[in-house]
């Protein structure tokens, strides 16, 4: 269970927000709203530790995060703005080294399969520049796939993605969340998975 | 977590194949800039014999300085840095690797271009042995350093130069005692120990301390 106890976040000079308390339980998908500028991705970024609040803490099964270091990394999973990924390297390279570097066991096959579930068949052994924007997005998202981390915290993951597209991931993370995982999202379209009965947070006015 | 460091130090040998324009220019430049000495002082050999460690030191310094930028930068810009540090390993074994490889891209080949160098300023065979000896022990402590500034100056604008204002003093122990072998080691009967072991003592502090700042620093700069 994570649990966000008294949360301030201060970016430059302005403070984003304080105070703010919420707990997030397995099978649940928490669907943070808020105009631009309003601490959404400052909010992620804080929760999965790359950003260190001004005050208040994050708890993990009860326990601070931070004593909790790399076993709370093990947990989590975030996909920000950034793809992530090397443009250098083939679709398949990347998620072997994700893999590898999350510390997840996961053979040929695996990789081969998240690829193809994204509609990536064929691209496996070309180097990830030579692919559109929506196909790059593509590549960063098989990771959940194959990856064991219970909470996805994803920043705009609907970004450069295609109808079909959106629809799969859709399913993904709602597999996720049936299977007892939890998943926090900020989005600014329109779909079905935050259109009915979710947690929603809205930061800002 | 050798499986780990072993697939962060193939993944930048990898990139770095895939673009090779790199690591060359590292190479080149250090070319270019011992030659141009010969050039400006003129070709006398005592003249060049007697300049050859500093030169060769100083072309080492700026040529490592001019690869440190991209250590982390293009990490950085393509976010594979900030999933870097949410892995659950241990930051330091990540940044190691990272430094090995980069050391093996741009501080071997200068190693390995030493004799090359030697020949051109008249150097003794045994000057030669030392030099490269010299390079093998210095070359990696240059990186480690550079690691740190490489990981403060993330993101900055303008973080090449303030990059080099913060490091190039921190490399002065290197310079001095790297180019005070090679110049020992041309008078007859001289003792180099002293040289290596002070040189392999950097070494080894870099070793230890040089992981644990860059990765405090990268959580900065990343932050």
């Amino acid at each position: 269970m994570l649990e966000i106890v008294d949360l301030a976040c201060i970016r430059g000079d302005r403070r984003l927000f304080s105070g703010l308390n919420f707990s997030l339980m397995p099978g649940s998908l928490l669907y943070i709203k808020g105009h631009n500028g309003s601490g959404k991705t400052t909010l992620l970024r804080t929760i999965c530790g790359l950003f260190l609040a001004e005050d208040g803490e994050i708890r993990w099964n009860d326990k601070n995060v931070r004593s909790l270091c790399e076993d709370y990394n093990k947990e989590v999973l975030y996909l920000g703005h950034h793809n992530g990924i090397k443009y250098d390297l083939t679709g398949y390279e990347n998620l072997q080294i994700s893999a590898t570097l999350d510390g997840d066991d996961v053979d040929e096959d695996k990789i081969l399969y998240a690829l193809a579930k994204m509609g990536l068949a064929g691209f496996e052994d070309l180097p990830t520049q030579v692919l559109s924007q929506g196909q790059k997005r593509r590549v960063a998202l098989a990771r959940l796939l194959i990856n064991s981390s219970k909470l996805w915290i994803l920043d705009e993951p609907f970004t450069a993605l295609d109808v079909a597209a959106v629809d799969l991931l859709q399913s993904v993370i709602a597999e996720h969340v049936a299977n007892g995982g939890m998943v926090i999202l900020t989005t600014h379209q329109e779909v079905a998975l935050t259109a009915g009965q979710v947690q929603t947070l809205q930061l800002g006015d | 977590m050798f499986n780990i460091f072993r697939c962060i130090v193939m993944r930048d040998l990898t990139l770095a194949m895939r673009r090779k324009t790199d690591v060359l220019t590292t190479m080149f430049f250090f070319i270019i800039v011992v030659s141009l000495f010969p050039l400006g002082v003129g070709t006398e050999k005592e003249t060049l014999r007697h300049i050859a460690p500093g030169v060769v030191w100083v072309a080492a310094l700026l040529a490592s300085m001019l690869a440190l930028e991209r250590l982390f930068a293009s990490d950085y810009s393509d976010g594979t840095l900030e999933q870097m540090l949410l892995t659950p390993q241990p930051l330091t074994v990540l940044v190691l690797g990272k430094v090995l490889a980069h050391w093996l891209l741009t501080g071997l080949p200068l190693v390995l271009i030493a004799p090359l160098v030697g020949l051109q300023y008249h150097l003794s065979i045994e000057s030669t042995g030392v030099m490269m000896l010299a390079l093998l022990i210095g070359t990696p402590v240059l990186s480690l350093i550079g690691a740190i500034g490489a990981a403060l100056t993330l993101g900055l604008r303008g973080g090449g130069i303030l990059l080099s204002l913060l490091i190039l003093p921190l490399y002065i122990p290197i310079l001095i005692y790297g180019s005070g072998a090679v110049a020992a080691s041309a008078i007859p009967g001289s003792e180099l120990q002293a040289y290596f072991s002070l040189l392999a003592a950097f070494l080894l502090m870099a070793l230890i301390f040089s992981p644990l700042a860059t990765a405090a620093g990268l959580r900065i700069s990343v932050e």
